[in-house]
């Protein structure tokens, strides 16, 4: 368990526009165990998305070193699900990109969808499915490859609350049951902490770890119950605070 | 969609529908009916003179008189075949020069400001060089009509290639895609409503160049026919002419719109 798969070591990254240059991280240093959730959390327009950039190596640093074990899978905050191809075909966009759309390739993520109850839907178009089953749809076409990590950009906030609940709860059994490593970036801080084993807090821009907390909720990985457990709320006023320091 | 159990509202609705449908094309019909009445009747009664603003009747004569003498089909051949092609090179170069734009950046900057230029000259002043580079047969016609379409047609392929939707780019890059796999997964197929738009438009604009092109030059045509008519105040060959190159036009259209239910079975959500 204790293998690191992602690693950022004092990580800086500046940004150019005609106006001027932004560091938008400075000394920005953590890892991912392989297996774990880790959520990070950040004041709006620190750059968390940046982040995730880097971490899938479409961004160099400008500074530090980014490493990485495995391949990565990225999730965004809407599902981008291409609407001329069928639940199926976009299941097997990124086989296809990646060369790898071979009949054993398929036939996997086509097991992976009817486990994950896509199985009446994989000749249907996205326009005829929920927003809920779309964002299903979306994290299986990301688990197709079988990668090694997960970025997961806010996909979540794009739904209304009561979808967003279900889910969450969808989306942390799948990765849980797939045993994924997950690095998920959002700036609601109840759902990082109903989802991650650790939390990691950044600061306003140049954005670097601040806090980082391991949540204690033992074996209860599942999202609604965390948030019925005592500590819940404990650790909801702690990060509050440390979000607006 | 499953068929729904068909309840006695919903008949009621789909009844009502129908009902209003009919109602709109007797309404279309009757229009037209009404327009080729009265103007039939103002020149019969000698309220008009038929000289100057022809009549439903002498139109068909002269059609008729067209076609008993093998020209109908020939002037339509001939003017049906100028705008075809100039449609087709427009449509084919114009997206061809829109992919190399959307493809190199520093491509797009440097032409920019020539296009816009070039779509705001009034193509019509290359006239005087376009008959002295291209003489007086179809090619010339053939070169103004490419000219009317091409422009606009480079704009809206272009203007559709750079919508495309950003986050869709990031997913793909994400995933390892190359520039190669970007254009053909997700810029092309993302952009067939465009597609389909801007072979609209240009139907139109390919028949304002070849008609345009007639009237710079030619000796054939439904555009020299109308040039001609005019000169020798033969108001009923303008007419007769005009109606025919309205339908032609409309029939042009309409088989894009037939292309269109073929290809975009799956529009947008």
């Amino acid at each position: 368990m204790n293998e690191e798969i992602l690693r950022f070591t004092d990580v800086m990254l500046i940004y150019h526009t005609k106006r001027g240059e932004t560091v938008a991280a400075e000394h920005l240093t953590f890892s991912v165990q392989k297996g774990e959730f880790v959520a990070i959390i950040g004041p709006s327009g620190c750059g968390k998305t940046t982040l995730l950039s880097l971490a899938a190596g479409l961004l160099k640093p400008s500074e530090g070193v980014v490493e990485s074990k495995g391949s990565f899978g990225y999730m965004l905050q809407k599902d981008e699900l291409f609407p001329w191809r069928t639940i199926e075909k976009n299941i097997f966009l990124p086989l296809e990109i990646k060369k790898q759309n071979t009949a054993e390739h398929r036939e996997r993520a086509r097991a992976l969808a009817e486990k994950y109850g896509l199985k009446d839907f994989l000749l249907d178009y996205p326009s005829q499915l929920s927003g809920g089953m779309r964002q299903r749809a979306a994290l299986i076409r990301t688990l197709a490859t079988d990668p090694d990590i997960l970025l997961l950009d806010e996909p979540f906030s794009a739904l209304d609350y009561q979808t967003r609940l279900n889910v969450t709860e969808d989306v942390a059994q799948i990765i849980r049951s797939e045993k994924k490593t997950a690095l998920l970036i959002t700036h609601d801080i109840s759902e990082a902490i109903s989802l991650a084993d650790r939390v990691l807090v950044l600061t306003k821009r140049p954005a670097h770890v601040a806090y980082a907390h391991e949540m204690d909720f033992g074996d209860v990985k599942n999202p609604l119950k965390r948030r019925e457990r005592p500590q819940f709320s404990g650790w909801f006023e702690l990060l509050w605070r440390e979000l607006n320091e | 969609m499953k068929k729904p159990n068909c309840t006695a509202e919903h008949a009621q609705y789909l009844r009502k529908r129908k009902r209003k449908l009919v109602v709109v094309w007797i309404l279309r019909i009757g229009l037209l009916a009404l327009v080729l009445g009265i103007w039939e009747a103002v020149t019969a009664l000698g309220w008009a003179d038929p000289f100057l603003t022809s009549s439903p009747s002498r139109i068909f004569t002269t059609l008729k008189g067209l076609y008993d003498d093998g020209s109908l089909f020939y002037h339509i051949g001939i003017t049906l075949a100028e705008t075809l092609v100039g449609f087709l090179i427009a449509v084919v170069l114009g997206c061809t020069v829109a992919l190399a734009l959307w493809w190199s950046d520093t491509l797009r900057r440097v032409l920019e400001p020539y296009i816009v230029v070039l779509n705001a000259l009034p193509k019509i002043a290359l006239g005087p060089l376009i008959i002295i580079w291209f003489g007086t047969g179809s090619e010339a016609i053939v070169f103004m009509t490419v000219l009317v379409g091409l422009i606009v047609a480079i704009m809206h392929m272009l203007t559709a290639f750079i919508a495309t939707d950003t986050n869709k780019i990031l997913l793909l890059r994400s995933m390892g895609a190359s520039k190669m796999q970007i254009l053909r997964k997700l810029v092309l197929p993302s952009s067939l409503s465009s597609f389909i738009s801007m072979l609209k438009v240009n139907v139109g604009m390919a028949w304002i160049g070849s008609i345009m092109g007639e009237y710079i030059v030619s000796r054939a045509g439904l555009g020299y026919l109308i040039v001609y008519g005019g000169q020798v105040f033969k108001l009923d060959l303008v007419m007769s002419a005009t109606v025919v190159l309205c339908l032609l036009a409309a029939g042009m259209y309409f088989l894009v719109v037939l292309l269109e239910k073929i290809l975009v079975k799956n529009a947008e959500s």
